[in-house]
């Protein structure tokens, strides 16, 4: 944390001689629908382009217009970009929800308003900046239909001023937004943008601390959001078949790969596609026909969220069993279709571990940013491959939905890894082929694909009653066998799956350990650990599951670990309750976030000071 | 030991392909003796051996019950999938969406089709999945022991004598009414017109429904059932007297002109209608609907092929795939390059 975050708050509302800079948030509050994504967006990509940290975060509800959202930008010098629950600069457009809003904020904070709303009336600590949107839009834009629309961008240009944001910037991210094909639609509203400069120029004085300066801390970085980093390593991992069901917050996931395999899988001399993209009746139909289309061979995936894990839960069971790959991405969002669609969870995890019936075990990835989404999609198509078995890529609606600062992805260089695979020349080579035998001592036995053009290629798939030849049977000592070799394979993933990010501290008597969007807060508060408290802390970010041995190596190194996930029931720890000893597990505490915001840095130091007895 | 010259071995019959049967049957079947799905498999069986397919080439897809078990019983050199229940329609279609080569054939029961997968299945109609889709058709749920399925007839009586109320679902009115392309109706005790049927489906190019109604000889083959045998043989009404004519035989005309009807089908093979009673138009869906709903009121079973329509694009058409199967092309094919990515990623900046 920077000097400027623990100042007194007295110099917060102490005038413009003392400037907190690069490390504020600012909150637009608006009304679902009414087109301010596109002013959200530009104001969080012109201070990118300033070089400055940043993340973006948009808070909607269950609907398609008319209940308020609110999107939030956090820029921070020192590059902590997970959620800050303190809001510095409130842009309040909602009518519904602005008394409320400027009632939250802490003493010395900013708010531009719409005029009419009067907030300033409201409290006397706060800097009140009332803007009459109304009266400046009406000459920027003489056609009235268009106004609710260009009405939000003018916020834009006022924070720009009272900000300090280079207005080149703004016009970059502008009309990089609005792409060469609605130049006309970036006129309209960059005429919007310089009135709102206009206006605070020659309105509004400057009384708040908080301002944005140069840097240079995301030279060559990219803006994206996690859903559409998943669909780029999607089709850059070779996937061929995508069947889903719509849902929020997976639904972009698959648009996204749609759009990309348009662009990029066609072939440019026939226009014939390289891909199958079929919008199934339900989740059911969905991952049916990937378990289909895998098993005769394509690189297959479905997205989902927990509602539709939930429907998919027999065909991952018979996916295991019978041994066949499939990615599913989980994008996990709190609990059933009326509880909160919109907000976000680390919620499957348990559930998804064990889906399905019978003894029955899945690998899962648990990408943390936009780079992972990428490169662990690519992962999970060689890994589901390579293991014949259903793999799960676990993010998230933070993640996935929301923008985020990322480094560029890299080229994926490494040939596909599709496992072991017969072909009829192979079977030339082989006295004899047994589906489900061990040749290699991993567990994983070696398959064909339907239509190998071989006497010996074919078997009969069924889920669990088979022997090593896929023949029939229901034998006690087949089944054992049979999943006593699945354990084994299971086994074999820990020393395959991606290894966990380890960060041992030798002082460190204490642990915490993370997966996925978690690691932004926790990151930052092992900073705030340290600096209000003097505590070193070693950090280990598990990026999936089967855990591998550095989990617990790195739990005995430690005298107390702290475990911090984001849902009610610990679902993380739960697994390892599963696997570790005794000594090991008397070792583990949990913090837990389930409010469905981001989780954000205080909340996890917070809660670890208590329960340290700091 | 005495010296005796073993006689020549006499020549193995063969298809036109120089297969013998045996690549086209499958293991021992498990199902009671009797049961009607036995005998469509052996149907299939020789069918697919008639017809001189590579076996490898096929994909055998079920769901679960007795009937799904059936494909372990044919086509030995097939990949098969015995799947989940009523969930047949949807990993068959993912398998032919990796490789649009493989020539489907899926076997379901009534309990797949008409209840826990009525969902799949119409959806499957709807996308006109190019595969041959067999119903075996009971009337009950044969493995779980006899409960009524959704394609009892009003008015049934189960075994312990439980009548069923209810209306019963008409698979072929479904596919029809959804999107198949080709509907039929069959009995498994009707070899000649069964494997006429089946033949005609193969070669069709598009989604092949058959309903054939296949008496379950444990829980639904007595008095007061309409899908017994006794009652079958009773109540079949056949459309028209069919011949299958593959692409490679001649056509030799043994019919009358006007008394038949000539169907070709997307392979060049040809299918004739040889008129009974009725003149009857195979490619009008308004008469076939008709037909199966006059049929259903006098109590009779109407069977042969109810709808054909030979036009409509398939799933796979309307993807415009690449000619080769998606599960196998090469990483350039499927790999953007480097420049794709790097472009991209200039956009993002
Ligand atoms: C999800 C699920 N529910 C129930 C069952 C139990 N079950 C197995 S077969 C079957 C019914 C089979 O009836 P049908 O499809 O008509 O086939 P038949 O045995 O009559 O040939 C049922 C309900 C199951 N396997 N899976
Ligand atoms: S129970 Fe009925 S359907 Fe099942 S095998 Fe026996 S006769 Fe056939
Ligand atoms: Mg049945």
């Amino acid at each position: 944390m920077s000097t400027s975050e623990v100042s007194p708050v007295a110099s917060r509302t102490g005038g413009p001689s003392y400037r907190v800079v690069n490390d504020w948030s600012i909150q637009v509050a608006t009304v679902n629908g009414s087109g301010s994504q596109t002013a959200n967006s530009v104001l969080m990509r012109s201070i990118f382009q300033m070089g400055v940290p940043v993340s973006g975060k948009n808070l909607f509800p269950s609907n398609i217009a008319g209940l308020p959202t609110w999107f939030t930008i956090r820029a921070n010098k020192n590059g902590w970009i997970g959620r800050k629950k303190e809001i510095d600069f409130l842009i309040a457009m909602n009518p519904e929800t602005a008394r409320e809003d400027v009632l939250k904020l802490q003493e010395g904070a900013a708010v531009v308003y719409d005029e009419p709303l009067k907030l300033n009336e409201l409290r006397s600590d706060l800097h009140f900046y009332p803007v009459p949107f109304d009266k400046i839009v009406a000459p920027v834009c003489p056609d009235a239909k268009l106004r609710k629309l260009v009405k939000n961008i003018i916020y834009d240009g006022v924070v720009a001023h009272l900000l300090g944001i280079d207005l080149e910037e703004m016009r970059k991210a502008l009309y990089k937004q609005f792409g060469a094909r609605k130049a006309k639609a970036a006129e309209l509203n960059w005429n919007a943008i310089l009135a709102g400069k206009k206006f605070a120029e020659e309105n509004l004085e400057k009384k708040d601390p908080f301002s944005v300066e140069r840097m240079d801390e995301t030279k060559g970085k990219i803006i994206i959001d996690g859903n559409a980093a998943a669909a780029l390593g999607c089709v850059f991992a070779g996937c061929t078949v995508v069947t889903w069901y719509p849902i929020t917050p997976s639904s972009s996931l698959v648009e996204s790969t749609i759009g990309y395999f348009k662009r990029l899988r066609i072939d440019k001399a026939t226009g014939k596609a390289s891909f199958a993209v079929v919008q199934a009746e339900d989740e059911l139909a969905a991952v049916g026909m990937v378990i289909g289309a895998s098993w005769a061979g394509a690189r297959a995936m479905t997205s989902t969220s927990g509602p539709g894990i939930s429907l998919m839960a027999e065909f991952v069971g018979l996916g295991y069993y019978a041994e066949i790959p499939a990615v599913i991405f989980d994008v996990q969002r709190v609990g059933p279709s009326t509880g909160l669609p919109t907000r976000t969870m680390q919620g499957d995890l348990l559930s998804t571990a064990l889906l399905s019936h019978g003894d029955t075990r899945h690998p899962m990835f648990f990408p943390s940013s936009p780079a992972e989404c990428f490169t662990m999609a690519g992962d999970a198509f060689d890994f589901a491959e390579q293991f014949q078995t259903p793999v799960f890529v676990m993010t998230d609606l933070d993640l996935g939905m929301n923008n985020w600062m990322a480094d560029p992805f890299e080229y994926p260089t490494a040939p596909l890894n599709r496992g072991k695979v017969l072909t009829a020349e192979d079977l030339d080579k082989v006295a004899e082929f047994a589906r489900y035998r061990d040749v290699d001592g991993d567990g994983v036995p070696y398959r064909t694909l339907p239509g190998t053009a071989h006497p010996k290629a074919a078997y009969f798939t069924r889920g669990s009653g088979h022997n090593d030849k896929a023949a029939y049977t229901e034998r006690e000592d087949d089944y054992v066998n049979n999943v006593d070799r699945l354990s084994r394979k299971f086994e074999t993933m820990r020393s395959w799956v991606p290894q966990p990010e380890v960060l041992v501290n030798e002082k460190a008597k204490i642990g915490i350990i993370c997966c996925g969007t978690s690691r932004y807060a926790v990151e930052e508060s092992r900073d705030q650990i340290m600096r209000e408290y003097g505590i070193e802390t070693s950090y280990l970010r598990l990026k999936a599951y089967p855990f591998t041995s550095a989990l617990l190596d790195f739990i005995n190194q430690h005298d107390r670990v702290y475990i911090v996930e984001q849902n009610r029931d610990a679902q993380l720890m739960a697994l390892m309750r599963l696997e570790f000893p005794v000594d090991a597990l008397a070792k583990l505490r949990s913090i837990k976030y389930y409010g469905g915001m981001p989780l954000d840095a205080r909340t996890v130091t917070t809660d670890f000071v208590t329960q340290e007895g700091l | 030991m005495s010296t005796v010259v073993a006689p020549p071995p006499a020549p193995k019959k063969v298809n036109r392909i120089g297969l013998e049967v045996l690549p086209y049957r499958g293991a021992k079947t498990t199902l009671c003796a009797g049961c009607g799905h036995n005998s469509i498999s052996e149907r299939i069986v020789e069918v697919f051996y008639e017809l001189g397919i590579e076996p490898w080439t096929v994909a055998k897809m079920s769901g679960i019950g007795c009937s799904s078990k059936t494909p372990a019983y044919f086509l030995s050199q097939a990949h098969g999938f015995n799947s989940v229940h009523g969930r047949a329609p949807a990993v068959s279609t993912g398998a032919l969406l990796a490789n649009k080569n493989l020539r489907g054939i899926v076997v379901t029961g009534d309990g797949d089709t008409a209840s826990i997968g009525i969902g799949q299945f119409v959806h499957m109609l709807r996308r006109n999945v190019p595969l041959t889709y067999i119903i075996e058709n009971n009337g009950v749920y044969g493995l779980t022991k006899g409960q009524f399925s959704a394609t009892a007839d009003r008015g049934s009586k189960q075994k312990s004598g439980v009548i069923n109320d209810m209306q019963p679902i008409d698979c072929c009115l479904l596919g029809i009414e959804l999107g198949a392309t080709l509907v039929a109706r069959s009995f498994s005790g009707d070899k000649k017109q069964l494997s006429t049927i089946l033949k005609a489906c193969i070669s069709h190019k598009g989604l092949a429904v058959v309903d054939v109604i296949s008496p379950c000889v444990t829980f639904n083959d007595h008095e007061g059932s309409t899908k017994s045998y006794s009652y079958v043989k009773d109540h079949e009404t056949a459309l028209h007297e069919l011949s299958y004519v593959p692409y490679y035989e001649e056509i030799q005309i043994d019919m009358a002109e006007g008394e038949t009807r000539d169907v070709t089908l997307h392979d060049g093979s040809h299918l004739r209608l040889k008129k009974l009673d009725r003149d009857y138009d195979p490619t009008n869906k308004y008469e076939a609907l008709n037909a199966i709903h006059q049929a259903e009121d006098k109590g009779e079973v109407l069977t042969g092929i109810l709808y054909v329509e030979q036009k409509r694009d398939t799933l796979l058409d309307m993807l415009n795939l690449v000619d080769e199967p998606l599960a196998t092309l090469p990483v350039e094919r499927v790999r953007p390059g480097r420049e794709a990515l790097d472009m991209i990623m200039e956009e993002l900046r």
